[in-house]
């Protein structure tokens, strides 16, 4: 209260104070008018289908029929399987450059980690199209098709480009977020108590174990939540290595679809009222399920943080 | 000194968006289009040319879809559309006045494989690929496939479908062929620009498909002809109308639209797939230019029609070096007739 109160006085910061809080309110203007124009180009399909839109596993521009199960089960498929491989890539990189790596080793080894976050995702797809599909096809997929086929989730045909392979390239694609937000969380436990851990006695092990488990699980946990918005909105690269097929199978060695890719890849061409609505429907979708999903992660955040401090 | 290095910063910085923004000289013509990307490197050919050879016309042309070509065109926001798929009577509907669909040129779409030990040669009849398309053909060595080929030792692999995943005019052509062809495929698939595939996997574009072909052994798929002719991909061997088997090319595209020239409706909007004639490649369309049969502004009307003019008879020299298939003459006769119906304000401007 008292920065207003003093801000009142004089006219440069009343102005300054002003200038940035109609930023601020642009910035919050511009997610709603993104929201409302998603809405209102979307109405010809919500009002044609209604809920039956979120349930129906149907896509036929041809027959005027439209559904977004498939796009949203390959949306989030995929990203689930490239938090379930990060994390733990990430985080454990991350205790390993902050914890053990020798000074000369750990500059290089976070530049080269964090230079993976700076190439072009449409780059990612062709490597994956070109590398990643056909090794994991052969070195993977086929074999444990052919073991471990009776499962489900593995069963064949296997084809190559998949769901599993477009969440291996998201999971690739994502590790620089997970390992340099968990860094920093990891630089911010106090050397103290470290150094209390290991004078109980404690091992490394133990001191890691303790002190992340004290301090640090919010915090790669919000890591998690910023790689799953990345994963839910990548388009290009998934596009390329999904297969782009828009059915539901419970096999991860079967092609799927992705919002994003969708959206991407029948705009320029999509002719006719509901195609097109349908298609900015699919955009709305993918709007509030990352907006959920965000919420949802500052919700458990809150509780998360809150508990660790009564903890300590 | 440090003023003066941001002074030097800014000044860099505005001399290249005046770069990048800068406008034609005055008292030049442009003209606008918007529309098909499959045409967009011969149209962009073609500008550069007639430019150089015609000062004062200049073109601007934004190569966003046939989709996005019909909807600009549709408001009015360009001078010319561009598509590869005729407008459909409901889309004309919806326009302010009458339009003409001027084809520019032919496009052909090729059957790709990739099956080791066969280099090439494979052949194929329109039930058989329309059966591999509906997934009722699953193996190389079925012996429907093996009819055909008698000589080629066929492998017992899976057939791996590939197709466009992004709407596209090759996508178009193609089903509109599978439609003509297989009456299965009309009443459970049909055609168009993005359709429900029976199987198979999709990849984006022309690359995509031929990423997916190349990487996947026993797989098959279809790209327009410039893309496989320039990868050097196998290509299969189509029966056509007149039982012959035909390899794609420029000259067996050319040979299809000199087959339905004859029948050729007035307004232009007709499929070439399947065409008669023995020597005629069966999965083949054209692509127009969409122009306002009543022009607004005399001058811009008076540009177009000569750069039409123009595009179809010079222009169609250009087109086999980038491997287009030109307007066979009986062809580019008839767009230049009704080239004559352009006005403005009822007055002819050809």
């Amino acid at each position: 209260m008292s920065g207003r109160a003093r801000a009142a006085e004089n006219p440069r910061d009343v102005a300054f104070e002003k200038a940035t809080a109609a930023f601020a309110f642009g910035v919050l203007a511009l997610a709603l008018l993104l929201l409302a124009l998603l809405v209102r180009e979307s109405l010809p399909s919500l009002r044609k289908f209604g809920a039956a839109f979120l349930v129906s596993r149907d896509w036929d521009p041809v027959g005027g029929r439209f559904g977004a199960l498939p796009f949203i089960c390959g949306t989030l498929v995929s990203s689930f399987i490239a938090v379930v491989i990060a994390v733990p890539l990430g985080v454990a990189s991350a205790v390993f450059i902050n914890e053990f790596a020798p000074g000369w080793l750990k500059t290089p080894v976070s530049f080269f980690a964090e230079l993976l976050a700076a190439i072009p995702s449409v780059i990612y797809g062709l490597w994956g199209i070109f590398v990643l599909v056909p090794v994991l096809r052969d070195w993977f997929m086929r074999p444990a098709a052919s073991l471990l086929g009776w499962i489900p989730l593995f069963r064949g045909p296997v084809y190559g480009p998949s769901v599993l392979a477009a969440g291996v390239l998201l999971s690739i694609m994502i590790v620089p977020f997970i390992l340099s937000v968990s860094r920093e969380v990891l630089a911010t436990i106090p050397q103290v108590q470290k150094e209390a851990v290991l004078s109980l006695g404690g091992t490394r092990w133990e001191m890691i174990r303790i002190v992340i488990g004290q301090h640090c699980i919010p915090g790669i946990f919000g890591a998690t939540v910023i790689g799953l918005g990345r994963a839910l909105g990548e388009t290009m690269a998934v596009t390329m290595v999904i297969g782009n097929r828009p059915d539901i199978v419970l096999s991860l060695f079967s092609p799927g679809y992705s919002m994003a890719a969708v959206i991407a890849n029948e705009f320029a061409e999509a002719t006719g009222d509901l195609y097109l609505s349908s298609l900015v429907e699919i955009g709305l979708v993918l709007f509030l399920l990352t907006f959920v999903v965000n919420l949802a992660a500052k919700l458990v955040l809150r509780t998360m943080v809150a508990r660790a401090s009564r903890g300590i | 000194m440090k003023s003066l290095y941001r002074f030097g910063t800014a000044a860099l910085a505005l001399a290249l968006l005046a770069a990048c923004a800068s406008p034609p000289p005055a008292n030049t013509l442009t003209i606008t289009g918007a529309g098909a990307t499959f045409p967009y490197p011969l149209y962009s050919k073609w500008f550069y040319e007639y430019s150089n050879s015609h000062p004062g016309v200049n073109f601007n042309y934004q190569s966003i879809g046939s989709g996005g070509g019909i909807r600009q065109i549709t408001a009015g926001t360009v001078d010319f559309g561009a598509s590869d798929a005729p407008m459909t009577d409901e889309e004309m509907a919806k326009l302010p006045g009458p339009i003409l669909h001027l084809p520019m040129t032919i496009g052909a779409v090729t059957v790709v494989y990739n099956l080791a030990g066969v280099g090439g040669g494979l052949k194929l009849a329109p039930e058989v690929l329309a059966g591999i398309y509906l997934g009722k053909i699953a193996k190389w060595n079925d012996s429907r496939i093996a009819a055909l080929n008698p000589g080629l030792r066929l492998p017992g692999a899976d057939i791996v479908v590939a197709e466009r995943s992004d709407g596209s005019g090759t996508t178009d052509i193609f089903t509109n062929y599978l439609s003509t062809v297989s009456p299965e495929w009309r009443a459970k698939v049909g055609r168009g620009k993005s359709i429900r595939w029976p199987v198979g996997l999709g990849g984006k574009g022309n690359e995509g498909v031929a990423g997916l072909v190349r990487q996947t052994p026993g797989a098959i798929g279809y790209v327009e002809l410039a893309y496989a002719e320039q990868n050097r991909m196998p290509t299969a061997a189509l029966k056509n109308r007149d039982g012959a088997f035909v390899l794609p090319s420029i000259a067996s595209t050319t040979a299809a639209a000199a087959g339905a020239a004859k029948t050729m409706p007035a307004d232009f909007r007709v499929s070439l797939v399947d065409a008669p004639g023995r020597d005629s490649y069966p999965i083949c369309g054209m692509t127009w230019l969409l122009v306002y049969r009543d022009q607004k502004d005399p001058a811009k009307g008076k540009a177009l029609v000569a750069f039409l003019k123009w595009a179809i008879r010079d222009g169609q020299k250009i087109g086999p070096t980038l491997d287009y298939a030109p307007l066979p003459a009986a062809v580019a006769d008839k767009v230049d007739e009704a080239l004559k119906q352009v006005n403005f304000l009822g007055k002819r401007i050809y």
